[in-house]
C-alpha cells in the first residue's frame, strides 16, 4: 500500500527508472555477477575462519579459561616512578624518596572480616571502624580492586604483617617511594611541598599522567618543576593468588624517574640563615649579584614539608593556615615591608643623577625638619649638624634626605626607584611573589582620590609612608648598586637533567634590565655604603669583617608612627607589634661583589643592631667558605695572572 | 527507507556526500570532546557522530561514479581518481578528530567497493606494487618517534597495560563460556568489571560468555546470512547504481563484523569498531538501519517491470 502511494506522488522517478532500463547491460552485469561471486567466497571463508577461532577459544580452551575466569587473578599494576631529588648547588641532597609500606585490602578476598579488622588493628594500628567503612564502600564498586586502608604502616606493624600474612587473606602491602625531605624545615619556602592533586586539576590536563590520589608539587619548586620532576608511571600485568602475592608477570612497563634539578641554594648558607631567624620573624635573601643566583632563602617562621607527605591531617592543617604567624607565607617573596632608610640609596641616587645635590653641598641637620606646619625629626635627636652627601648616607641623616627628596618631588623619586627593580616583581618564579609598591602622585589620586600632600613625599624619602618593598627586591637592589647597574632575575635553578644525563634546564643569567645610572654616581653611594660599614659613625659597623670590605645599608622602617611612646620609653619596653622593622642589605667583597644579602627582621629594632650581625655571619661564612674549599686555588692563580701582567705596559 | 524510490538517492548521492563533508567540518569546530577526541555533534538532546553518515555518503557516490562510468570495462588507476579523491577528503577529516580507526574503516569500504567493481589486473598489480615498494620509503623517512607513534595507532595491544590487557580479558571471557555459556547475565568476567567496555566494542565477548559457542556461532551465521543475502541483492538488482549501492552496505557490515569479532578473540590489533546491530550505540545503530532499509528497498525494486 505505501509503496503504490508514493509511486503515484511521485510519477517523476518513472521516467527516471525507464531512462535507466536501457542502461541495463548484459555483459556488464555477467562480469559483475562473477565478481560477486568471489567475493561471496571469500565473505564464507572469512566467517569460517572467525567461528574456527570461536571453537578454538570456547572448546579446544574452553576449559582452561573457565579456570581463569573463576580465579580470575590477572591484575594491573601500577609502579610508581621515582620523583626527581632536589639537591642544593653542590649537590648535597635536599629532598630524596624513601619507602613507604601501604596497607591494601581486596574486598572480595576477604574471609571472616571482623577478625581481619580487629587483627589490622591490633598490628597496624588501624581504626577497624574507619576501616570498615572503606571496606563496605570499595566492596559495592569493585570488589576485586585493592583498596588502601593505611599509608606509610611503620616497620613494626609491616612485620607484624608480614609475618601473620596466611591468616590475613586479601590483605596486601605495597610498596612506594615517598618523599623525603631530609632536613627538617629547611627551606621549606623554596622547596614546597606536596599534597594530592584535586579535581581541577585532574580535568585541567595540565598535569600529565596522573590519577586521582597522586601526589603533586603545591608550592615552591615541587609545584614549579612538577612535570619534569614527577617522571612516568610504569605498571605490569601480573597473575596473583589468593594472598595477592604475584605468580607470574605477563608484560612489564617499567616506570621512567622523574628528573633531578640542582638548586643554586648553598644548602650551609640556608641552614645559617633560619638559624639566624628562629624564633624571630622575618626573612633573608642571599644571592650572586653577578648573575642572580639565589644563594639561601629563608622566611620564618617556617614549616616541615614533611609533614603534608601523607595527606596532612584537618588538625594540623587547620592549624598550620590559622596560626597567626602565617608560617606557609613566604615573607621573602611576598612580604611587603616598608624600606625605611634602606629606600636613602634610591633616593640618593635620583639626587645625584637629576643634579639636586652636588656631592660637597652640606646640609644644616639640627634634628628635626619642617615643612608647613609638619615637623620632621631625625633619628638623630640633637642633629647631625653640617653633612655631605657621603656623611648622610653612611650616617643616614634623615633631615638630609628630607631635603633631597623636597627637592626631586615624589615622582622622581619613583621612576628611579623603578628604573632600579622597586615596585615589581623580580620575576624569580616560585610562589605568589608580590610586587611591593612605589607611589606616585597619579596613584595616590587614582587610588585614594585625595591629591598628594606635599608631607608624604617627605616621609617618601626616607622610605616611610606608601612605600613597600619585599626582601627580594631588596636583596636586587644592593646588587643592582654593586654590580654597575645591571639587573639579573633571581633563580633557583641551577639545572634539571633526567637521570640518565640529559639536560632539561640549564642556569643561565637573565638579564632583567640595566638601572641606567651614571658610573661616578654610582661609586659615590658605592663608597657610601662602604662607608657605612667601615667607617666611624658608620650605622652598620656591626657587619665589619676582618680582611673584607663590605657594604650594605641599615633600615628602620616604622610600622605605625607612635613617636610619642617610642620616645618615652626604652625599646623593650614597647610592644612587640609596634616595634620597628630592622632591615639591612649588605654586599662583598665590594670591589667585585660574590654575595649580596637583604635581612629583614620584623619588629627587630634598629637595622644596625639586630639585622647586620645576621648579615656579616652569612657573608662571613659564605666567602669564608668559598675561599678555603675548591675556590682558593682559582682565587690564586687569578692573583698570579694579575701579578704576570702588571709589569707589562 | 523503503517507502520512496532509491533512485531518488543517485540524484541525492552528491548533496549527501557534500552534506556530510561539511558536517565533518563542523564537527571539528564544534564538536564536542570526548576522551580526547572530536566527534560528537550536539542536536539539542541528541548528539551523533556525522562520521556514522559518512560510511553511507561514500557508497553513494562510489554507486553514482561507477554506475555512470558503467559499461564492459575494467577500471585502470587513471579512471580511478575521483573515487580516490571522494574518499580522502572524509578519510582525511575524520584522521583529524581524530579517529584512526574510523578513518581506515572508510578507506577499506571504499578500497573493497572498487575492487568489486572490477580493477583491471595490472593496474591492481601496479598499485599493490607501488603501495609496498613505497611503505619502506616512507617508513625509515619517518622520525623515530613518529614511527612509535605510528606502530601504536595500528595496533595499541602493544601496550602491555591498555588494550593488551583488555584482550586478555576478553579472550578469558569468551573462552570461558565453553559450549553452552553460562547462562544469560551470569558472566563473571562481565560482572566483576574485567571487561571493559561491555556495551560498545567489548559486547560480543559478554555475549560470547553468557551463551557460548552456540550463542555466538548464531550470531555470526544471522550477520553472514545479511551479508549473503546482500550480495545476492546486488547481484540481482536491475541497475548498476542499485548493485553498488547494496555491495557497500553489504561492505561496512562485513568489516565491522570481522574487526570487531577479530579484535575481542584477538585475532586483529584493537580498533575502536563497534559491531554493529548489537553493540550500543545510537549514532551507528541508525546508520545501519538507514543502510539496511536502502538494501531492502534495492531488493523490492528488483523487477525491470512491476
Amino acid at each position: 500500500m505505501v509503496r503504490v502511494r508514493t509511486r503515484l506522488l511521485k510519477p517523476k522517478w518513472d521516467k527516471v527508472k525507464v531512462l535507466r532500463t536501457s542502461n541495463f547491460d548484459p555483459v556488464s552485469s555477467e562480469v559483475f555477477g562473477r565478481q560477486l561471486k568471489i567475493a561471496m567466497i571469500f565473505v564464507v571463508i572469512v566467517f569460517g575462519i572467525l567461528i574456527m577461532r570461536l571453537w578454538f577459544l570456547q572448546i579446544v580452551n574452553g576449559s582452561a579459561y573457565r579456570a581463569k575466569s573463576e580465579h580470575n587473578r590477572i591484575r594491573l599494576r601500577d609502579i610508581a616512578p621515582f620523583r626527581g631529588m632536589i639537591l642544593d648547588r653542590k649537590g648535597k641532597v635536599l629532598v630524596d624518596n624513601r619507602p613507604s609500606y601501604d596497607l591494601y585490602v581486596i574486598p572480595e578476598e576477604v574471609q571472616d572480616r571482623p577478625q581481619l579488622l580487629k587483627r589490622l588493628s591490633r598490628f597496624g594500628g588501624l581504626d577497624s571502624e574507619d576501616a570498615g567503612r572503606v571496606l563496605d564502600k570499595a566492596a559495592r564498586g569493585y570488589p576485586f580492586k585493592p583498596v588502601c586502608l593505611k599509608r606509610g604502616i611503620s616497620r613494626d606493624a609491616l612485620a607484624k604483617i608480614e609475618t601473620h600474612r596466611f591468616d590475613l587473606p586479601g590483605v596486601m602491602i605495597k610498596v612506594r617511594p615517598e618523599r623525603q625531605y631530609f632536613h627538617e624545615g629547611l627551606a621549606s619556602h623554596v622547596l614546597g611541598y606536596l599534597g594530592e592533586i584535586n579535581e581541577d586539576q585532574l580535568g585541567g590536563g595540565q598535569f600529565r599522567d596522573t590519577k586521582s590520589g597522586d601526589l603533586i608539587g603545591k608550592t615552591g619548586v615541587e609545584r614549579k618543576w612538577q612535570t619534569l620532576l614527577n617522571g612516568v608511571r610504569g605498571g605490569e600485568q601480573v597473575e596473583v593468588d589468593a594472598v595477592g602475592r604475584r605468580i607470574e608477570v605477563f608484560s612489564r612497563r617499567p616506570p621512567v624517574s622523574g628528573a633531578n634539578i640542582c638548586l643554586t641554594i648553598d644548602k650551609n648558607l640556608q641552614i645559617l640563615a633560619e638559624k639566624a631567624l628562629l624564633g624571630k620573624h622575618g626573612a633573608i635573601v642571599a644571592m650572586d649579584p653577578s648573575n642572580g643566583e639565589v644563594l639561601a632563602l629563608a622566611s620564618s617562621p617556617s614549616y616541615d614539608s614533611n609533614l603534608f607527605i601523607q595527606g596532612i591531617d584537618q588538625k594540623t592543617w587547620q592549624n598550620i593556615v590559622s596560626s597567626k604567624d602565617f608560617p606557609l607565607q613566604n615573607r621573602a617573596l611576598t612580604g611587603q615591608y616598608p624600606p625605611g632608610s634602606v629606600f636613602k640609596i634610591v633616593v640618593a641616587l635620583a639626587g645625584l643623577e637629576e643634579g639636586v645635590i652636588s656631592p660637597e653641598e652640606e646640609i644644616f641637620c639640627n634634628g628635626t625638619f619642617s615643612l608647613g606646619k609638619g615637623r620632621y625629626r631625625c633619628w638623630k635627636k640633637y642633629g647631625h649638624g653640617k653633612v655631605n652627601f657621603h656623611r648622610a648616607l653612611k650616617e643616614s641623616c634623615d633631615v638630609y634626605f628630607y631635603n633631597v627628596g623636597r627637592r626631586l618631588g615624589v615622582d622622581k623619586i619613583a621612576q628611579y626607584a623603578k628604573r632600579l627593580g622597586l615596585g615589581k616583581k623580580t620575576g624569580i618564579n616560585l610562589d605568589h611573589e608580590k610586587s611591593g609598591l612605589i607611589p606616585t602622585s597619579e596613584w595616590k589620586l587614582r587610588r585614594w582620590g585625595i591629591p598628594w600632600q606635599a608631607g608624604e613625599t617627605i616621609s617618601t624619602s626616607i622610605g616611610q609612608s606608601f612605600v613597600l618593598t619585599t626582601p627580594i627586591q631588596a636583596a636586587a637592589l644592593i646588587s643592582a648598586v654593586f654590580n654597575e647597574g645591571h639587573m639579573f632575575t633571581p633563580q633557583v635553578t641551577k639545572w634539571v637533567r633526567k637521570t640518565d644525563g640529559e639536560s632539561l634546564f640549564e642556569f643561565s643569567p637573565r638579564l632583567a634590565g640595566k638601572a641606567g645610572i651614571r658610573q661616578e654616581n654610582l661609586n659615590l653611594v658605592k663608597n657610601a655604603l662602604i662607608g657605612v660599614v667601615n667607617q666611624p659613625r658608620g650605622t652598620g659597623s656591626k657587619a665589619r669583617i676582618e680582611g673584607l670590605i663590605v657594604a650594605g645599608k641599615t633600615g628602620t622602617a616604622q610600622v605605625v608612627a607612635l613617636k610619642k611612646e617610642k620616645d618615652s620609653k626604652p625599646g623593650s619596653e614597647i610592644p612587640w607589634k609596634f616595634r620597628d622593622h630592622a632591615w639591612f642589605v649588605a654586599v662583598a667583597p665590594a670591589d667585585k661583589p660574590k654575595i649580596a644579602v637583604a635581612v629583614l627582621i620584623e619588629h627587630g629594632g634598629h637595622g644596625g643592631s639586630a639585622a647586620a650581625p645576621i648579615a656579616k655571619e652569612l657573608i662571613k661564612a659564605y666567602l669564608h667558605e668559598k675561599t678555603e674549599v675548591g675556590g682558593q686555588k682559582s682565587e690564586v692563580r687569578k692573583n698570579a695572572q694579575r701579578v704576570t701582567r702588571n709589569p707589562q705596559p | 527507507m523503503t517507502t520512496f524510490n532509491y533512485y531518488v538517492l543517485e540524484r541525492l548521492a552528491y548533496p549527501v556526500y557534500f552534506f556530510t563533508v561539511a558536517l565533518l567540518i563542523w564537527v571539528l569546530i564544534v564538536g564536542k570532546v570526548m576522551s580526547g577526541s572530536q566527534r560528537w555533534l550536539s542536536l539539542g538532546p541528541i548528539s551523533f557522530q556525522p562520521s556514522e553518515l559518512a560510511k553511507i555518503a561514500i557508497v553513494l557516490v562510489l554507486a553514482k561514479f561507477f554506475s555512470e562510468r558503467g559499461g564492459n570495462r575494467e577500471y585502470r588507476l587513471r579512471d580511478l581518481w575521483l573515487p580516490f579523491v571522494l574518499t580522502a577528503i572524509p578519510c582525511f577529516l575524520i584522521l583529524k578528530e581524530p579517529d584512526l580507526g574510523t578513518a581506515l574503516f572508510l578507506g577499506m569500504i571504499s578500497i573493497s567497493v572498487v575492487l568489486i567493481a572490477k580493477v583491471y589486473w595490472k593496474s591492481l598489480v601496479i598499485f599493490v606494487g607501488s603501495f609496498f615498494l613505497a611503505t619502506p620509503l616512507i617508513w625509515f623517512g619517518l622520525k623515530e618517534y613518529q614511527q612509535r607513534r605510528v606502530l601504536s595507532f595500528l595496533s595499541p595491544d602493544m601496550d602491555p597495560l591498555g588494550a593488551g590487557y583488555h584482550v586478555n580479558q576478553s579472550k578469558i571471557a569468551i573462552g570461558s563460556g565453553q559450549f553452552w555459556g553460562k547462562g544469560f547475565l551470569k558472566g563473571t568476567q562481565t560482572r566483576l568489571h574485567f571487561l571493559p567496555e561491555q556495551h560498545t566494542d567489548f559486547a560480543f565477548s559478554v555475549l560470547a560468555e553468557e551463551w557460548g559457542l552456540v550463542g555466538s556461532a548464531v550470531l555470526l551465521l544471522i550477520y553472514l546470512f545479511i551479508i549473503l543475502w546482500g550480495l545476492n541483492i546486488a547481484k540481482s538488482s536491475k541497475d548498476r547504481f542499485g548493485s553498488i549501492v547494496a555491495v557497500g552496505i553489504v561492505t561496512i557490515v562485513f568489516w565491522q563484523v570481522v574487526i570487531n569479532v577479530g579484535m575481542v578473540t584477538g585475532l586483529l590489533p584493537v580498533v575502536g569498531i563497534p559491531l554493529l546491530l548489537f553493540s550500543y550505540g545510537g549514532s551507528s545503530l541508525i546508520s545501519t538501519m538507514a543502510a539496511m532499509g536502502i538494501l531492502m528497498n534495492i531488493s523490492m525494486r528488483r523487477f525491470m517491470f512491476q
